[in-house]
């Protein structure tokens, strides 16, 4: 492969400026249908609504924590746009809104946050992942099951998520690295949102983008920005097609701006401050789509009443859900930790009956 | 289909390899992969052949990451197939240890039973053979301390054979590990056949009435040249071979130990918070009334491994077995020793 094939452009690929108004289509990708861009916006005003409810459930004690991505809606979406049904996403744990917007049910989806169990959701049945918690892990089991999949006779992708303080960790350049050797229909989307909790891109990376992170590996990269659906969609169509078309995994570094703390539990005006998130909104994905899907006759006032209403029905089932008391029985603890329990389990599941029989009598 | 369908004379090392060859050839999800297993057949050889039989698609060399290693095969596990993954050596293993404590353990926990994660992990491990270091950790203790792994390791030609093919055939992942010093030690045996019970299984290696010795891996052979030099002195020792750490067989060992009355637990590794430690405070808590004294343990010293010059002086040895059976007070003597009550 020649190097010019795998180098990023040296400027964020963008379809849309900050204010709406549409730029020229980027050569080598095509500008997506509009009706995919419609429905891009109507998931996008879902996903932040859902964001913003998590948040307020942490408010009132129904989840331990809940890690934003207002502002990285257009990522959220973009990736979930860009695959087939049949296609696996790889996620983190600041990916929920993805996982809501692939159509998982938003309850089991916040099962690991509300604390009853730790994946709430069927990862055969939905082709996602469980969020991943340890940074960087997933994306070299991204590349094993891309690798299954073309085993298995399909033209299935995976695209994994990563943020961009997981780039730092080991498990990242592995996975670069046997995807590229092993050719794996795998797609890697880094969402730069600036911080890793509390240290800033600079801390984490010299690279003069995190997309050049790729060529060293062999691996096609491109960089765009990450608050531009219109653009997303566009790299990460481009990035599924080469991997879905055997030509081995490809790169993308989205650049966005993660505009909440970390989680609910961390302070985000220890490290940053108040101008910055106020030059960020400026660049809200949200805005910027509807402005340049209302421009282009697109969406009208009632396609977006009729989005937001439909996003404030999804939020109250979302309440429903997480106000109900779902019963965690401590007796199911030892439940799947083999495919039979062993005999010391069966043990201990018993001394543990015996101690909640005795506290219920 | 068995490789080895008769009667004849193999080493452990030869029996992996058997074992790796009949398992691929009857079932297609099983892929073998890691590090020099290709073409070179692993550098123990383990995986000899398998390339060439097999083609690069089963068995194949790959970058050298260790984590990567058993990343990839979380991911291939989790699309169905059934990976076999070598790593070189025991210390080789650590950077995996993210991979196999937070996903390989956990997986099928985490989704409620959704995404089983059946795999071996093989690991070449223990000393033995002057390796210099590195190359000869006991990791057993890592592993076994981490729920939702199995730890297996033979010490027998056929258990080399029916335990790697009980592990690749288990809906759960298996660390098996081989130890190195016992890779050419060779038995006439007769593969289509399986003398000891099924993995998760202890077997009573030689009986006795006096006294049990508990042993794994590369302790079992010593074990029992302990048993031979003690009978010599009119001792009767019972070894019970462990086979398997995780699922522990509480009930082999402490039938034994019921009927000996006695117990020394032998292990090759660094003795403090270790498997012969757990082993120890099992016998005891099952078996106190039984025990005509303390249970003790017959470990490496809590050091890094030695040097190749020096590890003679820390591995586990026949005369340190035959100490400890000494203390097990069949005189009646209180043994003092640890008491803080000795003279």
């Amino acid at each position: 492969m020649r190097l010019e094939d795998l180098l990023p452009s040296p400027e964020p690929v963008r379809f849309v400026a900050a204010d709406g108004t549409g730029t020229a289509s980027h050569g080598a990708c095509p500008r997506p249908a509009d009706d995919r861009l419609v429905e891009g916006y109507r998931r996008m005003v879902l996903g932040r609504r859902f964001d913003t409810q998590a948040t307020a459930l942490t408010r009132q004690g129904r989840l331990a924590v809940y890690p934003s991505s207002r502002g990285q809606e257009a990522c959220q979406i973009g990736a979930v746009l860009a695959l087939r049904d049949d296609d696996w996403l790889f996620p983190t744990y600041r990916d929920s809104v993805a996982l809501v917007a692939r159509g998982l049910d938003p309850a089991e989806v916040l099962t690991l946050l509300r604390g009853d169990w730790h994946c709430g959701y069927d990862p055969v049945a939905t082709r996602v992942a469980p969020q991943c918690t340890p940074l960087a892990t997933q994306t070299i089991h991204a590349v094993g099951l891309a690798e299954a999949l073309r085993r298995n006779g399909t033209d299935g992708v995976v695209l994994a998520l990563i943020g961009d303080g997981g780039t730092s960790e080991g498990d990242f350049h592995e996975a670069l690295n046997f995807a590229a050797v092993r050719r794996a229909p795998v797609v890697f989307l880094i969402q730069n949102n600036g911080y890793a909790i509390s240290v800033p891109l600079a801390r984490q990376s010299a690279a003069p983008a995190l997309a050049y992170k790729g060529i060293g590996y062999g691996i096609g990269s491109e960089q765009v920005d990450g608050n531009d659906l219109v653009a997303v969609l566009a790299v990460l169509d481009a990035a599924v097609a080469h991997a879905r078309s055997g030509h081995g995994p490809y790169l993308v570094e989205a650049h966005t701006y993660r505009m909440e703390a970390h989680t609910n539990a961390d302070d985000a005006t220890r490290y940053r401050d108040d101008d910055e998130v106020t030059r960020w909104a400026a660049a809200d994905p949200l805005a910027r789509l509807r402005t340049y899907l209302s421009d282009r006759g697109l969406i009208d006032d009632e396609a977006v009443r009729t989005a937001e209403a439909g996003a404030e029905a999804f939020a109250a089932r979302v309440r429903t859900a997480l106000n109900a008391d779902v019963p965690a029985d401590p007796r199911t603890l030892f439940d799947h930790v083999y495919a039979e329990p062993t005999a010391q389990l069966e043990e201990q599941r018993a001394q543990l009956v015996a101690e909640l029989d005795a506290r219920e009598a | 289909m068995s490789t080895a369908t008769g009667p004849g004379e193999l080493s452990l090392a030869q029996a992996l390899n058997a074992a790796l060859r009949d398992a691929m050839g009857d079932d297609d999800r099983v892929l073998v992969f890691g590090e020099d297993v290709g073409a070179l057949g692993g550098v123990f050889r383990i995986t000899d052949g398998l390339t060439a039989k097999f083609g690069e698609e089963r068995c194949f060399d790959t970058p050298l990451a260790e984590a990567g290693i058993v990343g990839l095969a979380v991911g291939l596990a989790m699309g169905g197939l059934r990976p076999v993954v070598e790593m070189q050596f025991d210390a080789f293993a650590y950077p995996a240890f993210e991979q196999i404590a937070s996903h390989v353990a956990k997986l099928r926990n985490r989704t409620r039973g959704a995404l089983p994660m059946p795999m071996v992990i093989r690991v070449p491990f223990a000393g033995g053979i002057g390796g210099v270091e590195h190359h000869c950790d006991s990791s057993e203790a890592y592993y076994a301390h981490t729920p939702g792994l199995k730890v297996v390791t033979p010490a027998t030609v056929e258990d080399a054979y029916w335990l790697l093919r009980d592990a690749i055939a288990d809906p759960d992942p298996v660390v098996f590990l081989e130890p190195k010093r016992l890779y050419w030690s060779r038995e006439r045996v007769d593969l289509t056949t399986r003398s000891a019970g099924p993995m998760g299984r202890a077997a009573v290696r030689r009986a006795g009435t006096d006294a049990t010795l508990a042993a794994y891996g590369p302790t079992v052979p010593l074990a029992l040249q302990a048993a031979e030099a003690a009978a010599a002195d009119g001792i009767s020792l019972e070894v019970v071979d462990l086979r398997t750490i995780v699922p522990f067989d509480d009930e082999t060992l402490m039938r034994s130990v019921r009927r000996t009355g006695r117990c020394v637990v032998v292990q090759e590794a660094q003795g403090f918070a270790g498997v012969a430690a757990e082993i120890a405070a099992r016998v005891q808590e099952r078996c106190f009334h039984s025990l005509a004294a303390p249970v003790l343990r017959v470990t490496g010293f809590d050091i890094p491994y030695p040097p190749p010059k020096l590890e003679h002086a820390h591995l586990p040895t026949v005369d340190r077995i035959l100490d400890a059976v000494d203390r097990l007070q069949f005189d009646d003597e209180p043994d003092l020793r640890h008491t803080g009550m000795a003279a």
